[in-house]
């Protein structure tokens, strides 16, 4: 991998966001209605004290986190997309670029957009609602790693589907973050899902993450079970992302041979 | 060695179609080959198992004496190309287009060469110009400003001058006809202006159903064929291969 050609790929979304401040402020205008939605609703519900207190500073926290993980998944399906609405995948593929270093200047561009999101995000919830997300400590790294790694890993398989079924099938990828959430357990502990939902929680990495970041915010530390339930979750994350890869490469190496790879744009699918 | 690309038996097949059917042929330095035929007769099937974005069914491709599929990244430093469907980004400026595939194909002094690029081009005064904002024939001047970024050793130029009024499309050949002395490259060229490959390419090859029907010197096959021209003879693959080929 030559770092100045994921840089390319990297400069190539960059030059997209800085050229239009429309596409500019359409990367960050959701981070901030859902931090100001959620931060009046905490507000609101922390007005009644005790355990309500409790789970609207928990929620708030994990509702940033999510959509962190959110952002960072469609920066690099948007990423990709890109390349299909300006059929520029020949140039692309057609270049001495490598598949890793495109997928890796994809990652770069959804950690540009990923982190801005989370700062603003962070911010506003300092600043406007007088909420620190940072306050359980150095584990919030640990925990936006496992969630960055997760958000990858499902940006590149949502980026698989497309290349496979074509831009149509996009659709598919906007509700992926809402499911995911309703089984991390984002809003609520995963024990409140139906018993056959939660067999589906257990194998996604964030339910881990929010598991843990709600026991932590709870109890003020990190228990053992904790500490293991986050380890699975990092092992499951990066088991994920391997898997992500893996698929990409299949679908690439399939379209290669159907010629889809050559003719790839909406019309042919 | 003078060959740079080395064609042999390449096949390829969809299920139960055969759209390249058991091709051979070598583009040698300093040669222009035009590759003819009607539409689906083949041509931009084999430039793209050339470039590497479609897998033979069989026989192969090599480029400088490398496997055009296994070698991909490392050989495509030296090939380039520019095709009518191939668009370069719209929403990016003329000169944010060249940055980015000039980091791609890893051009030295890259700054310099968009400069350079620019003035061959009479591109300098769009350089802050949004891709999509150009006329068609600035847009193929980009296109080839892109295409010879890399200062390849194999050009593959799929109709690079369908859509252009004649007065472009000669400031574009022209240029390819240069690009080609001062670098000694070879170039496959695919186009359907019968007066622009006459004038051009020192080879043809007429391709019909994925086969070649006819090699040999633009200016000496019609009249080998006994057609006045190379338009008639074009006419002559396309409508009766099967003659052709007695």
């Amino acid at each position: 991998m030559k770092p100045v050609k994921i840089y390319a790929v990297f400069i190539r979304q960059f030059y997209l966001l800085r050229g239009n401040y429309i596409r500019f402020m359409s990367a960050f205008i959701w981070a901030i209605l859902d931090v100001l939605l959620w931060g009046f609703i905490s507000k609101y519900l922390s007005s009644f004290g005790g355990a309500t207190f409790s789970f609207a500073t928990v929620t708030f926290g994990a509702i940033i986190l999510w959509d962190f993980t959110s952002r960072i998944q469609q920066g690099i399906m948007t990423a990709f997309l890109e390349d299909i609405w300006s059929q520029n995948f020949i140039n692309f593929f057609a270049s001495p670029l490598k598949l890793p270093e495109y997928i890796a200047g994809m990652i770069l561009s959804s950690i540009m957009t990923g982190v801005i999101g989370l700062g603003l995000m962070a911010g506003i919830a300092g600043l406007l609602f007088g909420y620190n997300i940072f306050k359980i400590g150095l584990l919030i790294a640990l925990f936006l790693f496992i969630l960055f790694v997760f958000g990858v890993a499902i940006g590149i398989m949502i980026s698989a589907l497309i290349f496979r079924y074509g831009p149509a099938a996009e659709w598919v990828s906007w509700p992926i973050p809402f499911v995911l959430s309703m089984l991390s357990g984002v809003f609520y502990p995963v024990s409140t899902l139906p018993s056959l939902l939660v067999i589906f929680a257990k194998i996604i990495p964030s339910s881990y993450v929010f598991e843990g970041i709600k026991s932590t915010l709870a109890t003020g530390s990190l228990s053992e079970a904790n500490a293991i339930n986050i380890f699975i979750g990092g092992i499951l994350s990066v088991a994920y992302l391997f898997f992500a890869y893996w698929i990409f490469i299949r679908v690439y190496q399939r379209n290669l041979k159907t010629g889809a790879l050559a003719r790839f744009s909406a019309e042919n699918y | 060695m003078d060959n740079i690309i080395e064609v042999k038996n390449l096949v390829k097949k969809y299920n139960s179609f055969t759209a390249v059917n058991d091709i051979s042929f070598v583009v040698s330095k300093g040669e222009i080959i035009g590759l003819l035929g009607p539409n689906g007769a083949g041509k931009t099937t084999i430039i793209n198992m050339i470039l590497g974005i479609l897998e033979p069914t069989s026989g192969g491709v090599k480029i400088l004496g490398k496997d055009s599929i296994k070698d991909r990244a490392e050989i495509s430093k030296n090939i380039n190309f520019s095709a009518v469907y191939a668009h370069l980004p719209l929403n990016l400026t003329v000169y944010q287009n060249l940055y980015i595939f000039g980091l791609i194909y890893e051009v030295e002094n890259l700054k310099t060469r968009i400069e350079e690029l620019l003035r061959e081009f009479d591109l300098k005064k769009f350089r802050n110009s949004k891709a999509g904002l150009l006329s068609s024939g600035e847009l193929s001047r980009l296109n080839f400003a892109k295409a010879i970024i890399n200062k390849p050793c194999l050009l593959l130029l799929d109709e690079p001058t369908a859509s252009l009024d004649p007065d472009v499309a000669e400031q574009i050949r022209t240029k390819i006809k240069e690009y080609v002395q001062k670098n000694n490259a070879g170039v496959l060229w695919t186009s359907h202006n019968m007066r622009e490959i006459e004038e051009v390419c020192s080879e043809v090859m007429f391709l019909s159903r994925g086969k070649i029907l006819l090699h040999g010197n633009p200016k000496t096959l019609p009249r080998d064929h006994h057609k006045k021209d190379l338009e008639e003879l074009f006419i002559k693959v396309a409508r009766e291969p099967l003659e052709i080929m007695e």
